[in-house]
Parts: structure tokens; C-alpha cells; sequence
């Protein structure tokens, strides 16, 4: 479980989140709307422990909240910085962080991994000659690489094409069936619809938003998202 | 933790390796102040000897800087460090493993610049050089572990090529005062009791700010 209570973030005298309240049920699925500047990413890499919130509490876990390291260690981050090393191959990069990740995998269960992500044959070319949406199926395999319980995304399809596209989607309806929680920022209105359980459209930093999907169509949401965004 | 750490030192030591990046504008650097001194101290020849321990710690220092400026630049492309400080280990040890890095490519490019100085200044050194050795050695260290906390402040600054030799030479001074002085008194004196008293506070130097910088580095690097 996610709680974040009462959040808050200045860069300077901007506040990018202020008295954020959101809580994040074991195994939901959140995505996370909101225009450019929201305060989508500043949540997300407060959750993910790359940012220091001004105010306010984050915890993360179930029964107890965990450590920043425990935390860390149950969160995946993927974002459209693929965090990778271009002057490593695909294989040393996920060598790497396998290693640091505690992560006791051969290196053909490294290459198992770079050819489900549709890079099979590619694992020993350095990261710089692959094209912007090899780099980042790549980064959804470094990502996920210790399994984790928490999936953080921010805006994870940028630069993907249909088949990446197509896989990702696959991987995150996968996960979020075995019960991966997962809270993903997008742009993509029916993409985030069709994949989250709970929609949620941030704006000036607070949750001006909070429906689950069952209780209301695309068009009813797009019509509720048009008329918060309107309203602020 | 040691395996950590040792990952991290591999994974820069391999794509220096492949890169030559920042050993390359280090020796380059260094080389080049050399060369210069041997041309401004070209009246004083014969005393040439009591000069050297001043240039080739000027050589180390800025190379060293030009070294710690790339260690965490090369970080920032592909938003590596956002990779880095996600992963699940204390943030101390890729402290501890960049620190480690920039000690070693330090050392080497201090190696190089070493003989490149014997040869312009024409000295002969065989007997001095375990001592000179561990005075590199720890003048190095004390050199990294400030300098390595102080290239993560920077790294995230608009300025940061002005902004580390700016906070990062006031804080080192100490280390790079006692490292000149013995590195002197192995050059130009025969009695080298008196190297205990510069080596001690270089020592202590580094035992303190490597800990106070690895206590640090969890806080410096989050936004």
C-alpha cells in the first residue's frame, strides 16, 4: 500500500505538488492524468525516493512502511529517461544492475530477458547504436529486472512503437493480474483507461480528480477531466 | 557491500576504458602544466629540485578536477543516476565505488605525469619512490573523498565545470599544503622523520571527510 498524506513540493516559490492526499491499495492500478507541469512526475519520483518532499508523508508498504532501501527495492521506476549506459552493451547494462539489484541471474537468463523485450541478438551491441525505442524496451527490462511489487511509470510508452507498445501493455496487464501495484503517469487518456483501475487527474499539484473506471465510461471521464481542467 | 562497490568501480573503469574520456583530458592536462613549468623554471635549472613537489601537485590537483567533473557528468546522460540511486543499496556504497574510480584513474594519470616530469626536469629519484608512492597514494585519497561528494553537489548546478574546483580547493587545501610539503621533504631532505606529521593529517583528513562525505551522500543527490 501507498499513503501519501498531506504532500507537498517547491521548487523555489513554485509549487509543483500542494496538500496532495492519495492512497494506492496493494495490486491497483492508478494512472495518473494531468497536463505538463501538474505534478505527475514530481509524485512519482517523490514515491520513488529521487526526490524529497517539501511537507507532508509518504509510506510505502503494508503493514509497516517500509525503509527508503526496502522501498526501493519493491519499486520499479520507468520513465522516459531510460537510466541506461550508452557506452555499455544491453548485456552489460543488465549485468550491472542485476548485480546491484541482488538479482542472481546467468547471463542467458539476461539475454532470455533482452529478447523479451524484442531484442533478441542485439545484447552485445552498445546501448548508443540502438535507436530511441530499442533504448527504451531495454529500459523496461533494467527496470523490471527484480521483479517488483511496485511499478512506477512515467509516461513509459514515449518512444515505443506498436510492437513495444504491444508488449508493454502486455507486461503491465500481466503484472497488474498477479497483483503488481502499479501507478502510472500518462498523457494517452484511452490508454490509461483501458489499463488502470483508478483514474486520478492531477492539477496544481493537487488530486482534483479520483474515480474508479467502473463507475464511469471514456467519454463520461474525458467530459469530468475536461471540466476540472477548465475549472483550474 | 564490497561486490557493490566493486560493481560500480568495474562498470566506470569499462566504459573509461572504452571512452578514454576522462583519462585523456587528464594526462593531456597534466602533461601540459608540466610543460610549461619546465619552460618558467628554466632559470633556475639548477634548483629545479626544490620546485617540483609545488608542480607536480598543481598538475595532480587540476587534472584530478578535470577527473571528478566528468565522474558524475557521465552520470546524467540517460538520467543514469536516476537508475543508480533507485537501485537498492545503501547510497553510500556508489559513493564509495565512484570515490574508488576517480582514486584509481587519479593514481594512473599521476603515474604518467610522474615520468613525463622525471624526464623534463631530469631527476633521478629510484630510492624515493616507495615514499613517493604513498604520499600519492594518500594525498589521492584525501583528494577523492572530498572531491567525489563535492562533483555529486555540482553535478546538478547549471555551472558545475566552475562551480567544483570553486568549493573543492578551499576544502582540500589542507591535503594538497601537507602533500607538497611531503612530497619536499623525500625530494630535497635525507631525513624523513618529519614525513610523519603530514602524512598523519592527510590521513585524518581523509578518515574524517570519507566519513562525513559517506553519511552525506544520501542527501545530496535527491531533489
Amino acid at each position: 500500500m501507498i499513503e501519501v498524506h498531506a504532500l507537498a513540493k517547491y521548487f523555489g516559490r513554485f509549487s509543483a505538488l500542494r496538500d496532495l492526499h492519495l492512497t494506492v491499495r496493494e495490486g491497483e492500478f492508478i494512472a495518473l492524468f494531468g497536463r505538463n507541469g501538474a505534478g505527475k512526475t514530481t509524485l512519482l519520483r517523490i514515491l520513488a525516493g529521487l526526490s524529497r518532499p517539501s511537507s507532508g508523508e509518504v509510506r510505502i508498504g503494508t503493514p509497516h512502511n517500509l525503509t527508503p532501501r526496502a522501498a526501493r527495492g519493491a519499486m520499479g521506476y520507468l520513465s522516459h529517461n531510460t537510466a541506461l549506459y550508452a557506452d555499455l552493451t544491453a548485456l552489460e547494462n543488465l549485468r550491472f544492475f542485476a548485480r546491484l539489484m541482488d538479482v542472481h541471474a546467468r547471463d542467458a537468463d539476461l539475454i532470455e530477458r533482452i529478447a523479451r523485450v524484442g531484442l533478441s541478438g542485439r545484447e552485445s551491441e552498445p546501448v548508443r547504436n540502438y535507436s530511441r525505442g530499442m533504448q527504451q524496451r531495454l529500459a523496461i527490462a533494467r527496470a523490471f529486472l527484480h521483479d517488483p511489487s511496485i511499478l512506477l511509470l512515467d509516461e513509459p510508452f514515449t518512444g515505443l512503437d506498436q510492437h513495444g507498445t504491444h508488449f508493454l501493455k502486455g507486461y503491465l496487464t500481466d503484472s497488474h493480474a498477479r497483483g503488481k501495484t502499479c501507478v502510472m503517469a500518462i498523457h494517452d487518456a484511452p490508454l490509461g483507461y483501458e489499463l488502470a483501475d483508478r483514474l486520478v487527474v492531477i492539477e496544481k499539484g493537487v488530486a482534483a480528480l479520483d474515480v474508479r473506471k467502473s463507475d464511469v465510461t471514456l467519454e463520461q471521464f474525458m467530459d469530468r477531466y475536461k471540466a476540472v481542467a477548465e475549472e483550474r | 557491500m564490497l561486490a557493490m562497490i566493486w560493481a560500480i568501480f568495474r562498470k566506470d573503469l569499462l566504459i573509461e576504458l572504452r571512452t578514454k574520456d576522462s583519462l585523456n583530458a587528464m594526462l593531456f592536462f597534466g602533461i601540459v602544466v608540466l610543460v610549461i613549468f619546465n619552460f618558467a623554471l628554466e632559470s633556475i635549472r639548477e634548483s629545479i629540485r626544490a620546485a617540483v613537489p609545488g608542480v607536480l601537485w598543481v598538475a595532480f590537483a587540476f587534472s584530478g578536477t578535470l577527473g571528478l567533473n566528468r565522474m558524475f557528468a557521465a552520470e546524467k546522460e540517460n538520467s543514469c543516476l536516476q537508475g543508480l540511486l533507485m537501485l537498492p543499496v545503501d547510497r553510500g556504497v556508489i559513493y564509495l565505488g565512484k570515490m574508488l574510480a576517480a582514486t584509481v584513474f587519479m593514481l594512473v594519470t599521476e603515474a604518467v605525469i610522474f615520468i613525463f616530469s622525471l624526464v623534463f626536469f631530469n631527476l633521478t629519484v629510484w630510492n624515493e619512490i616507495p615514499y613517493l608512492v604513498l604520499v600519492f597514494f594518500i594525498g589521492t585519497l584525501g583528494f577523492t573523498t572530498v572531491g567525489a561528494l563535492l562533483s555529486a553537489i555540482s553535478v546538478n548546478t547549471k555551472m558545475r565545470e566552475v562551480l567544483l574546483p570553486l568549493i573543492l580547493f578551499p576544502v582540500i587545501l589542507p591535503v594538497l599544503v601537507n602533500a607538497v610539503e611531503a612530497t619536499n621533504i623525500i625530494l630535497n631532505t635525507v631525513d624523513y622523520r618529519t614525513l610523519k606529521l603530514p602524512l598523519t593529517i592527510m590521513s585524518v583528513f581523509t578518515i574524517i571527510f570519507g566519513t562525513i562525505s559517506y553519511l552525506l551522500f544520501e542527501y545530496v543527490l535527491e531533489d
